[in-house]
């Protein structure tokens, strides 16, 4: 699998029910293992759509999806399902964490779902316990910050703890979607560095969605959306 | 599968507040329905093994179930009397092997006095063919001498030589006592779960001898008889309420029962209790019925209570449910979170509604008995109840998969971002 792109788009036509245009026109696009990639568009400009045809919730019209090599699109939705479970970690703008459930038990939420993340940190000799420590550690959230429950964390931290989520078991890819656009200024940067960091320790691509070009420094590759999308570009110039 | 049902619980726990009404009121509604079918199913066990071995009840002409209800059950009043000619005839029935009467209409603390002789003690039978035992002392002789029921002891702390005073007519407060005659418990019988536990016996002779002085239900003013003299009077009683009748041959009991209703001197009525029972089941099974309709409404109220709080919270979580689906779960677990969290309500409201029936039962059984004379036996669950119970279950589950649909349906449009 050695020089297999992580994410392999041919030809993908995405267009919402009941919708004239399509919304994705991406003749090709591909990402490398262990990629930093910065993607950046206006709202509007389909990342969300792009992120749930990644995360294989969504189905394009036509067109080649491949994720580590496999055909997102010649496979039934549960195994999609399965598949997110197993390979991606998701972090989204805000709201990351569920309510009742405790800082640990968040960051163990994909162990549940998924058994390859499970017996990746079993292959290193570590319980999930012990992984999402080490993780939220990692990540600067130590002492009883875990031990908090999640809505009483600042957004700053809890994004934290969604970096952590995302992280553990090893994913190959990780997509985050805004993950700093509602913190303080001053936090972002050390948010994107501490996450990035930990991706590159753990060998994962990172593909990291955002309009605030301030935060573009970190990524060896940036690219703007409208740059892949025709359907962008088919808009803009009609 | 297995977290989520852990899910649903801690989900359901983060909603306590809600959820709790939404469980209140289910509770309430299953301890309603099985607290009916309890109280129905052991009204009729009372009254069906309150009276066997008799087989006929004779009274004045009435509706045989209101005959059955007073003469047996201690319920209401006879409208009329019948007399004890009619009585000495019937006993002298050759088809009849005995005939034991029965004066009602005194009370003593609330618990009704039947006047009758030795032969209730031989021939009275309850449940299977049971004869009525004494716990302690023996049998009324003398003549202001009672044997009393089980719950009238317990109830009101006597044993055997207590002293009680009768009142005129039924009702715990009376102001017509007979103070000038007072009894002597001479007996207790023994536990029988039938209406003869609230029962205070005398005989014949000595309901006669409270009411010499009395006329027109009051004493008679300015006249009073003491109690050293009334055997000097003739205490052979005028007239009783009803008569239990036992047959030499059960298969005469169609013949003597016309011969009783067709007998000329009086207007009498002959009652088989069996069918008199089946006459009362009859009409109380309307109200039966119309009670069961209610409390099951009442039940679908509650589970629709349910429904919709599930349904009105589901706006607020599908943020919630897009963050599970992000980290692999599939549309048929938001399914099964949803669904779950149904189920688990309606199996917790249901356990509690039992709990709470249960409390209702302990505190409110011993008045139940009291006054109306049906013990609710206290117990667990039946298998009758069980079924009840899956119902409800059942419905709930059924009502459930409509929040776990809508909530399948918009983890599969709102993927990973919902569009609120």
């Amino acid at each position: 699998m050695g020089d297999t792109p992580v994410i392999r788009i041919r030809d993908l036509l995405f267009r919402w029910r009941g919708a004239e245009t399509a919304c994705l026109d991406i003749p090709a696009f591909e990402v490398q293992r262990a990629e930093h990639l910065f993607l950046h568009g206006p709202s509007g400009s389909g990342k969300s759509t792009l992120l749930g045809l990644l995360g294989g919730v969504l189905l394009p019209e036509r067109g080649e999806l491949g994720l580590l090599g496999t055909k997102l699109t010649s496979m039934a939705a549960p195994a999609r399902d399965r598949f997110r479970a197993d390979h991606v970690g998701f972090i989204f703008q805000q709201f990351n964490l569920i309510p009742y459930l405790g800082v640990i038990d968040n960051v163990l939420l994909p162990v549940r779902f998924s058994s390859r993340r499970r017996e990746r940190i079993a292959a290193r000799g570590a319980t999930p316990f012990d992984e999402a420590c080490r993780l939220l550690d990692r990540l600067g959230m130590s002492g009883d910050l875990r031990h908090r429950e999640a809505v009483r964390l600042s957004v700053g931290q809890q994004q934290r703890v969604a970096a952590a989520r995302a992280l553990i078991g090893g994913p190959e890819i990780i997509i985050a979607d805004e993950p700093t656009s509602a913190m303080d200024a001053g936090l972002q940067l050390v948010f994107v560095d501490l996450l990035l960091k930990e991706a590159a320790a753990a060998g994962a691509t990172v593909i990291f969605v955002s309009h605030d070009h301030r935060l573009a420094a970190g990524f060896p590759r940036q690219l703007a959306l409208a740059d892949i999308n025709r359907a962008i570009a088919v808009a803009e110039a009609a | 599968m297995n977290y989520a049902f852990t899910l649903a619980a801690r989900s359901a726990w983060n909603r306590r507040l809600t959820l709790g009404m939404t469980l209140i009121a289910i509770a309430l509604s299953v301890s309603l329905l099985i607290g009916i079918e309890r109280v129905r199913t052991d009204a009729r066990d009372t009254f069906a093994r309150s009276v066997s071995g008799t087989d006929l009840v004779v009274g004045a002409r009435a509706s045989a179930v209101q005959l059955m209800l007073y003469a047996v059950f201690r319920i209401g009043d006879a409208t009329n009397n019948m007399r004890w000619d009619s009585f000495r005839m019937l006993a002298s029935h050759p088809q009849v092997a005995w005939a034991v009467p029965l004066s009602l209409g005194d009370s003593h603390r609330g618990f009704p006095v039947l006047g009758t002789n030795a032969g209730y003690f031989e021939h009275f039978r309850y449940g299977e063919s049971r004869a009525l035992a004494l716990a302690a002392g023996q049998r009324f002789e003398a003549l202001f001498e009672a044997v009393i029921g089980a719950e009238v002891a317990e109830r009101l702390g006597y044993g055997v030589g207590a002293r009680i005073v009768l009142n005129h007519g039924a009702g715990e407060v009376s102001l017509a006592a007979h103070g000038d005659k007072p009894f002597t418990v001479v007996g207790v019988l023994e536990r029988s779960g039938t209406p003869v536990d609230r029962t205070v016996h005398v005989s014949l002779e000595a309901i006669e001898a409270i009411h010499l002085d009395w006329q027109g239900g009051a004493p008679i003013p300015g006249f009073s008889i003491p109690a050293e003299f009334v055997s000097k009077f003739n205490l052979a009683p005028k007239q009783i309420t009803a008569a239990l009748v036992g047959l030499k041959n059960r298969s005469a009991v169609f013949a003597v029962q016309r011969q009783v209703n067709s007998y000329s001197d009086e207007p009498l009525l002959a009652a088989l209790p069996g069918v008199a029972l089946d006459d009362l089941w009859q009409i109380v099974g309307v109200a039966e019925r119309t009670l069961l309709a209610i409390s099951a409404t009442v039940v679908a109220v509650g589970l629709a209570g349910l429904v919709a709080v599930i349904l009105a919270g589901l706006g607020e979580r599908r943020r919630e449910l897009a963050i599970l689906r992000a980290v692999g779960a599939r549309p048929r677990d938001i399914f099964a979170l949803l669904t779950l969290e149904g189920l688990f309500i309606t199996v917790l409201g249901a356990m509690l509604g039992l709990v709470l029936l249960s409390v209702a039962t302990a505190a409110l059984g011993p008045l139940a008995e009291l006054r109306y004379g049906v013990a609710i036996r206290p117990r667990v669950v039946s298998i009758d109840e069980l079924q009840w119970l899956g119902m409800v279950v059942g419905v709930g589950l059924a009502a459930s998969l409509i929040p776990g649909y809508r909530a399948y349906r918009l983890s599969l449009s709102d993927g990973l971002m919902p569009r609120t």
